[in-house]
């Protein structure tokens, strides 16, 4: 039988230098929501697991004298839901990041997790690309970031190099009138996963959107960023012609497939009936951050 | 019979006695016992939907380190074909194959081989290192697929009409003929439907720890709903007697009719036979949905015609139901229940049992009676659109009733049908208005069902305690409060505290033989000895009592716990108590207690009514149910908690069969979805409060009033949620489950005649 080591090192350069160690045998361990399950269920048999929760940058969350939030890539969900201020400052990456699993898997998941899980229909990834948020990673060669969106690259793998540990997510600082949402459909009410989820991130200047960053997941082989859609919103007062091309622009960037979940034609109409609604929740969030 | 009537605890929300081991977590169920050296063992399983085994070689797996035992199926007793052997419904020629193939793979998840070890992992292991040569053959899953004259054959010997076939039998019930009855129709409404395979869904995987002394002597502890299905299948299966097995029945987390068969028992008794040791087995989520009984999956036709006032003058149904890989889907249920809350003069409802290349069908609460009450309560719907009636009306206008003949056979003495439907329409759910919603469609649906509710053999033994408190023991699983009803009813007779009552389930060296629990039998028939007993007991009671006072036993009566001089003539003595004659007890001819072993007979069906609002989001193609309400003749409720939870249960359960819950098969013939993530039944959140209305019309035939309300509340939930569903978006389902992208494509498609 083969052997299993369980590390826990106190600081990253560690779990670095210990991670790159051990090679393809190595995974990290952060809530364990997905690891521990796949552990189980025979999918993977890791020869070293890197706990990386007893390292305070990964679990930290801290406000910028800007505004802007950093957020240790390893924090739970239910962390950043007691967190004081991250709700009213992004209410929608908060609300896609609540969605992961039950209210007891809450107290272990994390978007760190959720993104490296690789799987493009996690719930915490098409809020974090409307945010614009910027992850950390560190590796054998040091830090670098990149945008959320740039880290899946198909079902299950991401644009990290080998020995890579995501640290954490950068969001950047918030301009009056602007918020977020997120929207998933579920046949059920919860505990499932995103047939289509679709994050919004706007902001208006009397009435008019002056900024906007769309984010759909579930319907391609890695989250999308829908440019087309921001532009359809962008310089328009979110009405029907605006919404409806939004929403067009979601449908067309579907390149979904017909499974036990949903089917192709399904999941592109969700698409636009999504976009408009969950713009509807930002739009109205947006209004009330003067 | 002595009926009781001061009802001081029937009746009651007793406090259950399994509950505080269930909260805090004390409950044994079947993983839950272990024992010193046990080993571990694991199923190889068929990854082919259908192949002929050509060879099985384990010495690999045999001479890997830990591994102390591996079976094959020439270590299962072999039941030849021709010669059928019955235990209950089940056929032991079909329970051999399931339980190990033997000539040919019949489904993916199909046991081929097992492995005991000193390890899970080990035991895993060994079971990849078992080479199987198969003959891979071509495979078929669905009803109209397999009943296609060029159908691949599952077995050979299998005729119908002479031919190799895939059906496995065929039942028909009659009454008048119906080509006349049609002809005297005004309205003739006749439709087409199909529901897919859907799972128990229990949360407890099937389990087992089975210990073989070198004498022979085995213990099975496992997870079941019948310790005596168990003893006797595991002795058919592995040619032990009965009397050298003691099977001991765990705590059960869900059964639903899903564990009236065996699985594993047989496989770690013959393992722990041949290592020594004690084997434990227990199935992943996986292997539950892959290999154990879901309930058929089916094509039905009904045809139902009527005269213009309402008056409903024959019906016809068919209804092919897949029975999985070996025969035996539950076509009595579709075709006698489906028909039976209506008095209707001319019947005929036959069903087809459809083999195909998936898990064999196992028992589903109410089994195949949802399946066709679905399809005949959505052309009444119909019908009553058609007749411009109320959907309850109509129902009213054609009910069954005390002497009315039902199609399978009885005429039914004293039912409640009629209650049902006049409690629904009474309902404050039915008279309030559904309103608008902005974004959503509304609708309501109704529908009834019933059914056949069973007796059969039940023991029990009551036994009063040298302190004077009582300890019944009886032989059914409970899996829907038997134990907390049984309490209810013993103390009522004793007029003791019910807190006094323990009630346990014996194991089959402790208790006498009693039936499985299924059919919602049990309160029924368990009732009915347990009161025998205990008026056994209180005779000897008051026996005891007349000899102590020196007075005939017929001037002592049995009131408020205590004997008591029956008149001022017999004397004048203080009450002698349960515990004063307990403690006498040695003195006085020894303890105290009683059994009654029997073949129940007199339990009467029973009826429901639901009526049903959902709310359509019809951008999403997302139904929620937002209000429902369970009407049902529960006969007498002897512990209301219970039954409004049989009632809420079967319901929710309903609510997933119709809405999400289904076997999804991908090209290669295997369960794409074998896990509770994509297999969808509802969670909480999914449901309204699901409000019960129980009439009591008691069953004549019992002690208590008794009848079965287990199953009953499963029967019409389909068909109330898709005519609430007609109601909100005026297109009809034919086809079950009415998931999101079904609701959606159904909307969007062009306008056109439904099914023909």
């Amino acid at each position: 039988m083969t052997e299993l080591r369980y590390l826990a090192p106190n600081t990253l350069d560690e779990a670095v230098g210990a991670f790159a160690a051990a090679g393809s045998a190595a995974r990290i361990l952060a809530g364990g929501t997905d690891l521990l399950v796949q552990m189980r269920s025979g999918a993977l048999k890791p020869g070293v697991i890197v706990d990386i929760k007893k390292i305070p940058e990964m679990t930290a969350i801290e406000q910028g004298a800007d505004g802007g939030f950093r957020v240790g890539a390893a924090a739970s969900g239910m962390a950043l839901a007691e967190h004081r201020s991250f709700g009213k400052v992004w209410p929608g990456v908060l609300e896609a990041i609540n969605l992961i699993g039950s209210k007891q898997v809450q107290g272990r998941a994390s978007a760190g997790g959720n993104l490296c899980n690789g799987s493009p229909a996690g719930d915490s990834v098409p809020a974090l690309v409307a945010a614009g948020a910027i992850v950390t990673v560190q590796g054998p060669n040091g830090r670098r970031e990149i945008k959320v969106e740039d880290v899946p690259t198909a079902p299950g793998r991401t644009s990290l190099k080998p020995g890579e540990i995501m640290v954490s997510f950068t969001l950047p600082p918030r301009a009056a009138g602007s918020s977020d949402a997120y929207l998933r459909m579920i046949p059920r009410t919860e505990m499932d996963i995103a047939v289509v989820g679709v994050g919004v991130n706007l902001t208006l200047k009397d009435g008019v959107v002056t900024a906007a960053r769309v984010g759909l997941g579930a319907v391609a082989p890695t989250v999308l960023l829908v440019q087309d859609a921001a532009r359809a919103l962008i310089g328009s007062k979110l009405d029907d012609a605006a919404l409806a091309k939004a929403a067009a622009a979601c449908s067309a960037a579907c390149r979904p497939i017909d499974d036990k979940r949903g089917t192709i034609a399904y999941r592109t109409k969700v698409a636009g009936v999504l976009l408009r609604r969950t713009a509807a929740i930002a739009a109205q969030r947006a209004a009330q951050n003067k | 019979m002595n009926v009781v009537t001061n009802n001081k605890w029937i009746g009651q929300r007793t406090i259950r006695p399994d509950g505080v081991d269930k909260v805090t977590g004390r409950a044994a169920f079947a993983a839950d016992t272990n024992m010193p050296g046990m080993i571990w063992g694991k199923v190889l399983r068929s990854p082919h939907p259908h192949a002929r085994i050509k060879s099985i070689d384990t010495s690999k797996a045999e001479k890997l380190p830990g591994v102390k035992a591996v079976v094959t199926a020439r270590d299962i007793v072999d039941f030849p074909i021709d010669k059928s052997v019955m235990l209950g419904i089940q056929d032991m020629r079909w329970m051999c194959r399931n339980v190990m193939a033997r000539e040919k793979a019949l489904f993916p998840g199909h046991p081929v081989a097992a492995v005991a070890a000193t390890s899970e992992a080990i035991a895993a292991a060994a079971c990849e290192l078992i080479d199987v040569q198969y003959e891979v053959l071509p495979f078929v899953i669905e009803i109209d697929d397999a009943i296609k004259p060029d159908a691949p054959i599952l077995h050979e010997f299998n005729k119908y009409d002479g031919k190799p076939s895939n059906i496995a039998g065929k039942l028909e019930v009659k009454k008048g003929d119906v080509a006349e009855g049609f002809k005297q129709a005004e309205v003739v409404i006749e439709r087409t439907f199909t529901t897919r395979p859907v799972h128990q869904g229990y949360i407890e995987p099937h389990a087992c720890l089975v210990s073989v002394a070198a004498d022979g002597k085995t213990t099975i502890w496992s997870s079941s709903q019948g310790q005596f299905m168990v003893r006797a299948m595991t002795a058919y299966l592995t040619g032990l007697p009965q009397s050298d097995i003691r099977a001991i029945p765990a705590e059960i987390g869900g059964g639903f009719g899903g564990k009236t068969i065996v699985y594993l028992e047989p496989l770690a008794t013959i393992l722990s036979r041949k290592s020594g040791r004690p084997v434990k087995m227990v199935m992943t989520r996986e292997e539950v949905m892959r290999a154990t009984g879901p309930t058929s999956g089916s094509k039905c036709t009904v045809k139902i015609g009527a005269r213009k006032d309402g008056t409903i003058v024959a019906a016809q149904g068919t209804f092919y139901l897949q029975a999985g890989a070996l025969p035996g889907s539950p076509i009595r249920g579709a075709v006698g229940c489906s028909f039976s809350p209506y008095d209707i003069p001319h019947v005929l409802s036959v069903g087809f049992d459809v083999m195909s290349n998936r898990s064999k069908v196992a028992a589903y609460r109410a089994p195949g009676a949802p399946i066709g009450a679905f399809a005949v309560e959505c052309v009444l719907d119909e019908l009553a659109e058609a007749l411009k009636m109320d959907p309850l009306d109509l129902r009213l206008k054609n009910a069954a009733k005390q002497g009315t003949k039902a199609a399978h056979g009885p005429v039914f003495p004293r039912i409640g049908y009629i209650e049902t439907v006049e409690a629904a329409k009474n309902s404050d759910h039915y008279k309030t208005p559904l309103g608008k919603v902005s974004g959503k469609l509304r609708g309501r649906g109704v529908a009834s069902g019933f059914w056949f509710n069973a007796g059969g053999e039940s023991s029990a033994q009551v036994n009063i305690t040298e302190d004077g408190n009582v300890v019944v023991t009886t032989g059914h699983p409970d899996i829907g409060g038997s134990r907390a009803a049984i309490a209810n009813i013993c103390a009522e007779l004793l007029g003791i505290d019910y807190r006094r009552v323990s009630v346990l389930i014996g194991d089959t060296a402790t208790i006498g033989f009693s039936n499985l629990t299924g059919g919602s039998r049990v309160l029924f028939a368990s009732a009915i000895v347990v009161t025998q007993s205990t008026e056994k007991i209180i005779t000897t009671l008051r026996e005891r009592a007349a000899k102590i006072w020196e007075i005939d036993p017929e001037a002592v009566k049995w009131e408020n716990g205590a004997a008591h001089p029956a008149s001022p003539n017999a004397g004048e003595f203080p009450p002698l108590t349960l515990a004063d004659l307990a403690a006498k007890a040695p003195a006085m001819g020894g303890p105290i207690g009683a059994g009654v072993q029997l073949n129940t007979e007199g339990a009467e069906g029973g009826f429901g009514t639901h009526v049903c609002d959902v709310e359509v989001d019809v951008d999403l193609g997302i139904v929620r149910v937002t209000r429902y309400t369970a009407v049902q003749d529960v006969g007498r409720a002897i512990h209301p908690s219970y039954v409004e939870g049989q009632i809420q249960g079967g319901v929710a359960q309903g609510i997933g069969w119709a809405l999400n819950e289904e076997y999804i098969y991908n090209k290669q013939g295997k369960v794409d979805n074998p896990g509770f993530l994509d297999y969808r039944m509802p969670v909480c959140s999914d449901l309204p409060m699901l409000d019960c209305i129980m009439v009591e019309v008691p069953n004549p035939k019992h002690p208590q009033g008794v009848k079965g309300v287990g199953e009953v509340p499963l029967v019409p939930v389909m068909a109330a949620i898709a005519n609430a569903v007609y109601d909100a978006l005026g297109k009809r389902f034919y086809a079950l489950p009415m998931s999101p992208p079904k609701v959606v494509e159904r909307l969007e498609a062009p306008t056109q005649q439904a099914a023909e």
